[in-house]
């Protein structure tokens, strides 16, 4: 279809230019570290552009194929491929790899070259594992990225960062152990590690289970699933900025995606069986974490309660097994990578200059701060759902597609309405109205240049895809319609 | 050019003004903010009077702007629906709008957030256009939340004071919970009725009529009501109906402008529109019809008794915002859509107006709200007070004047009506005249007639007016910060407000007398809203009945004067004089002695105390709960770090076995071979 191998470059170019960044060596050479960081983001974006743009709408299969033999003896093979829940997720990791270039450009004075090739490594790995169609190819990808996470936050991470690293390091490799255990046992059946030979071969409902078992804890850690999501909260609250950002917009959206590439295919009929159990844990991420969210005294807690809240909508939209629901939660997937980028970014503005994050230790930013407030209202507006942002649009769809499955479903997962306003609302009254509480919220600077165009930028995303989300939805059509009908159809062997 | 290609105009003007106002408010000159938003909403205003004229011939229009997302089959768009009801609508918001732009000037004159005001009102105008004119329920919930979005930035506009930054979040709360009813209603109506275009689920309803939805298996529900009373929830957030009114007297912390246009003309009485268009569906069900009309009544009756008692001279009106758009809810459960309409839009001019006249008080006493301090201004600001006096008499229904033809085509609809309900409710709106009559010239003697009572009052005036709000805020005691309130010096007198202010009241006052007497026939009686909204005759004859009796807006008038409301309200303004101007002792006579009513009316019943401890309390704790114990204690403490010390402990054990001594080993040795030898032995 295309002559270039789009896929390889989008993984390997913002591969090989974290190497290169790497090259630059100390902290002498930051600046052109920076720079150079910034050039590899920006073209790391842009090999991936094209694959919006000469995505086949019609078409519900993989595009952009690329297959070459890598391991012969296992037949394991170099086989990528895109379709169109893949590829919205795969220009928000290269755009994001861009906005945290950038976010972290004066911010970060240690290490300044590590820094930017993790992140740029770590972009080119995520989309791997966004593209990947060998099982193995996958697990290497999937297991990789948490190498470049691992040292962003122990690294650059705050005072309790060994704890939340070794947490996070743990419950995620716990997790996948089991994951690449069901590969090895589908390989042993059909002898291939094709993820396309897996949708189509039949399995008996108790191995479906055991399967679908297996790759629910991989990704249910990740996403994260109540009850195994509370590394997500540590790990954000030490990592940095720029690694919250990745965490929250991009890390969390590869469980969210593997559900849809792995568990419920290759296990359809185990995925129906198991729905119920699947809801009633989405329905909690919803309402109980929504309820530990507001009693958060830490932003960056907060937030990352919120994510799971959010990300609860996510596996919630894909286990209603309808179209409304299942777009809902990919759209979902893209606007929670915009807004909590916003809202960690936010934090990170206000980290920056106040070093803090407690909630009591500001109030009436509002005063110092209008230009910096106005998009941080923006941005909680749009994580309490407001029509017109695009927080909106994934959670409507969700909840109109619940209430075609059962009306208390969509009852509990409306509560997000009132709830996700009141954790949002609540921290921006205490944090941006009021007087100003003390004389450190008082010297306060308002954003720089960089920071608004940032802002600015992921403000209009939000807008745009709040007014106008059909793009998103368009482009995800045809391998939704393809996927409710495999899903449709039962894969258990004939009797 | 056809009148189809100005539509998108008349939103999108405004829209455009409070952009380029919001965004460069700063860099651009005070003034420009004035001038672009007026600009925007005048020729938004101009534009809806040609829809309006053209809607007036009978033309509607229905069609889609664009597709905003397509989704296994079903189909969001963004478009217009232009018919008689939303032309009217049209009208009614930008005119308020325009009036409010023009007073703004004036009021907030001296304000440091004066662009940032006049963007957000103009972002008000371009979001309630967009609720009204839409043609389907996404559009409809877009226009919903934005308006209360903007609710939420107006309230909160003074974003220093505590009482401010409360009452906002508020709102915006108790909003939700309504319009976490409303979106459980979409889903359902695009569920079951399978389209969220209006005229689709207006078609196919009646197919419906009598279909059932076990929402608890085992009790079959009718499925009309279910989706009325969910959309009904809705409403009765936004239009602050019992128990989801707590927020609207609050809201008084915003700038007057908007408890005008926002609290009062326009955006509380989304709900009120959104019933009427949805008459199609409110028809099928009379259980909903029954619900609503109860709500309503209980709204408008016991709002107004807490009118009597404020001090503020804006919370006064704000509830008897509240006891008007009860009445609204009233005559939508009886069936008369088109009254209601009819007085959401002169209550949109008289209520506007006494909001104004009643900032404008307020200037005159330098940002002093209480009306203990008042008295007397008559003579100090003269058009503020025949204005007001206008307003008054619109309000409490004098025969002739707008708010007349409204409130007693209510009372009459709902007296000819035979819901369940409707004994109760005539009961609730005949005794609401009196009420309304009482605290309206309670209000009205005690601020422009009697003594003048600001001097006494000068030194301490202006924190009165916190003093009753019970806020459960420690740092609620300072109002240093707000410059704004100072209340009138010793040497100070009050003064009329420049013309800004004053003319839109005379714009105002206009329409507040006569648009009742020459809209009535038309509105109420003639066919002005046949094809938009539907009533069934057979089932809800009240409407029917009201039309026989009906003969013209002259006698209407002639008849009114000797109906028991017209005696009703005369004997209010009586009594009010009479406690007010004559007998100022009795009213703190029967406070002292009613010392258990006059408390239930002073903690407004004990919903916020409620909402406060329990919902608002109530969320916290559960989620401090499952915080500590569920995440902390439970999942981390015993699963996650539990699994770890369980690790370590085991390994702890496991470590005394290598003892690094050879006797130990070879000991070990030797009893395994034993074991494995019994073993093998056996086999």
């Amino acid at each position: 279809m295309n002559d270039l191998p789009i896929l390889s470059l989008s993984i390997w170019v913002p591969i090989v230019a974290g190497i290169l960044v790497l090259f630059t060596g100390g902290d002498n050479n930051a600046s052109r570290a920076r720079w150079l960081a910034l050039l590899g983001s920006i073209a790391g974006f842009a090999v991936t552009v094209p694959l919006y743009l000469g995505f086949d709408v019609q078409n519900g299969g993989f595009q952009f194929v690329e297959r070459l033999q890598w391991i012969p003896a296992f037949n394991i093979q170099y086989h990528l491929g895109v379709d169109g829940i893949a590829v919205p997720l795969i220009l928000l990791t290269s755009f994001t790899t861009f906005l945290v270039v950038l976010a972290g450009w004066e911010v970060i004075q240690k290490r300044v070259a590590q820094y930017m090739a993790a992140f740029l490594i770590m972009s080119g790995i995520m989309i791997g594992v966004f593209s990947a169609l060998d099982a193995i190819l996958y697990y290497i990808f999937w297991e990789a990225m948490l190498i470049p996470m691992f040292l962003v936050i122990g690294i650059w991470g705050g005072p309790n960062r060994v704890y939340a690293t070794i947490k996070f390091f743990l419950y995620t490799l716990l997790g996948s152990l089991l994951m690449l255990v069901a590969f090895i046992y589908l390989y042993h059946q059909s002898g291939t590690f094709d993820i396309a030979e897996y949708y189509r071969m039949p399995l008996a409902l108790s191995v479906q289970i055991w399967i679908f078992i297996a790759f629910f804890l991989a990704f249910a850690v990740k996403i994260p699933m109540w009850p195994v999501h509370t590394w997500l909260p540590d790990a954000h609250v030490e990592a940095p900025t720029g690694g919250s950002v990745v965490l929250a917009a991009i890390a969390l959206k590869l469980g969210g995606y593997s559900f849809l590439r792995f568990a419920m295919p290759i296990a359809p009929d185990a995925s129906h069986y198991l729905s119920g159990f699947m809801i009633t844990l989405s329905l909690i991420a919803v309402v109980y974490i929504a309820l530990v969210a507001l009693v958060q005294k830490d932003m960056k807690k907060l937030i990352a309660y919120s994510s799971i809240s959010h990300m609860g909508f996510v596996t919630l939209g894909f286990f209603l097994f309808n179209p409304l629901g299942l777009e809902g939660a990919i759209v979902q997937m893209i606007s929670h990578g915009f807004i909590s980028s916003a809202m960690f970014l936010s934090v990170g503005v206000l980290y920056d200059r106040m070093h803090s994050r407690q909630i009591a230790d500001y109030g009436g930013v509002g005063n110092t701060m209008p230009v910096f407030t106005a998009f941080a209202v923006l941005f909680a507006m749009a994580n309490a759902g407001l029509p017109g942002t695009s927080g909106f649009v994934g959670e409507f769809l969700v909840i109109l597609g619940a209430v075609q499955v059962n009306f208390w479903y969509a009852f509990l997962a409306a509560t997000t309405l009132i709830f996700g306003a009141a954790y949002t609302l609540w921290m921006v009254k205490r944090v941006y109205y009021g007087e100003v509480a003390n004389p450190q919220v008082a010297e306060l600077k308002d954003i720089n240049r960089r920071e608004f165009f940032i802002l600015g930028l992921l403000a209009i995303l939000v807008l745009g895809f709040g007014i106008y989300p059909q793009p998103i939805t368009e482009i995800t059509h045809a391998t939704v319609g393809h996927l409710l009908e495999h899903m449709a159809l039962s894969k258990l062997p004939p009797l | 050019m056809t009148v189809q290609s100005l539509y998108l105009w008349i939103p999108l003007l405004p829209l455009f003004a409070a952009t380029v106002v919001g965004l460069f408010g700063r860099q651009l000159p005070r003034a420009s903010a004035h001038w672009l938003t007026i600009a925007g909403v005048a020729a938004s205003f101009a534009l809806s009077v040609c829809v309006f004229m053209d809607a007036l011939q009978g033309n509607v229009f229905n069609g889609a702007v664009y597709t905003w997302l397509t989704s296994g089959g079903n189909r969001f768009e963004v478009g217009f629906l232009i018919d008689r009801l939303t032309a009217t609508m049209m009208v009614v918001v930008t005119f308020v709008s325009l009036m409010v732009h023009v007073y703004t000037i004036g009021y907030m004159a001296e304000d440091p957030g004066y662009s940032r005001f006049f963007s957000y009102i103009s972002l008000f105008t371009f979001s309630m256009l967009m609720l009204v004119m839409s043609n389907n329920f996404m559009q409809l919930f877009f226009g919903w939340e934005a308006v209360g979005l903007v609710s939420y930035l107006l309230i909160g506009f003074w974003y220093k004071r505590p009482t401010a930054i409360y009452a906002n979040l508020k709102a915006f709360l108790v909003n939700r919970v309504g319009d976490f009813g409303f979106l459980l209603g979409i889903g359902m109506v695009l569920y079951y009725l399978g389209s969220l275009d209006y005229a689709a689920v207006f078609s196919i309803a009646p197919q419906f009529a009598d279909a059932t939805v076990e929402l608890i298996p085992g009790s079959p529900w009718s499925l009309m009501t279910v989706i009325c009373i969910l959309l009904f929830i809705g409403a009765m957030g936004k239009s602050a109906q019992v128990p989801l009114h707590v927020w609207l007297p609050d809201s008084m912390e915003g700038p007057t402008p908007i408890s005008a246009l926002i609290h009062a003309a326009t955006m509380v009485t989304a709900g009120i529109f959104m019933v009427a268009r949805m008459s199609p569906l409110y028809e099928l069900s009379s259980t909903a019809l029954s619900f609503v009309l109860v709500i309503g009544a209980i709204t408008a009756l016991f709002m107004g008794f807490l009118g009597i008692i404020q001090h503020d001279i804006k919370r006064v009106v704000a509830y008897s915002t509240l006891s008007q758009l009860g009445y609204m809810t009233v005559a939508l459960g009886v069936s008369a859509y088109s009254v209601a309409i009819f007085h959401l839009m002169t209550h949109a001019f008289f209520k506007a107006l006494l909001f104004l006249g009643a900032g404008s008080v307020i200037m005159g006493m330098h940002h002093d709200q209480d009306m203990r301090n008042m008295g007397g201004l008559r003579k100090y600001m003269p058009i503020t007070w025949i204005t007001s006096l206008i307003g008054s008499l619109a309000l409490i229904g004098t025969p002739l004047f707008s708010g007349f033809y409204s409130k007693d085509s209510i009372i009459e609809a709902v007296k000819f009506s035979n819901i369940t309900g409707s004994g109760f409710a005539y009961f609730a709106v005949l005794a609401g005249v009196f009420v309304t009559a009482f605290y309206s010239f309670r209000m009205y003697f005690l601020v422009f007639h009697g003594k003048e009572k600001w001097m006494q009052q000068a030194d301490h005036g202006h924190d009165l007016h916190h003093a009753h709000e019970k806020h459960e805020h420690a740092d609620d005691t300072d109002d240093s910060h707000d410059e704004h309130h100072h209340g009138l010096g010793p040497n100070d007198k009050p003064h009329e407000s420049p013309w800004v202010v004053t003319l839109p009241l005379v714009l105002l006052a206009i329409p507040s007398v006569i648009i009742g007497y020459v809209a009535i026939d038309l509105m109420v009686f003639g066919d002005y809203f046949k094809d938009v909204i539907y009533v069934d005759h057979q089932q809800h004859g009240a409407m029917q009945e009201l039309a026989h009796h009906f003969h013209g807006a002259g006698a209407m008038a002639l008849h009114g004067l000797t109906s028991l409301p017209f005696i009703l309200a005369a004997s209010g303004v009586a009594l009010a004089w009479f406690f007010y101007m004559k007998r100022p002792d009795i009213p703190a006579a029967i406070k002292a002695r009613c010392g258990l009513i006059y408390r239930i009316l002073d903690n407004k019943y004990g919903f916020d105390s409620f909402n406060e401890k329990f919902l608002a309390g109530g969320s916290r704790f559960l989620g401090d709960k499952l915080w500590q114990i569920g995440d902390v204690k439970l999942i981390d403490g015993l699963l996650v770090n539990g699994s770890a010390r369980l690790v370590a402990h085991i390994a702890g054990l496991v470590r005394r076995l290598q003892t690094g001594l050879v006797y130990h080993y070879a000991f070990a040795m030797i009893i395994g071979a034993f074991l494995l030898l019994t073993v093998f032995m056996k086999i």
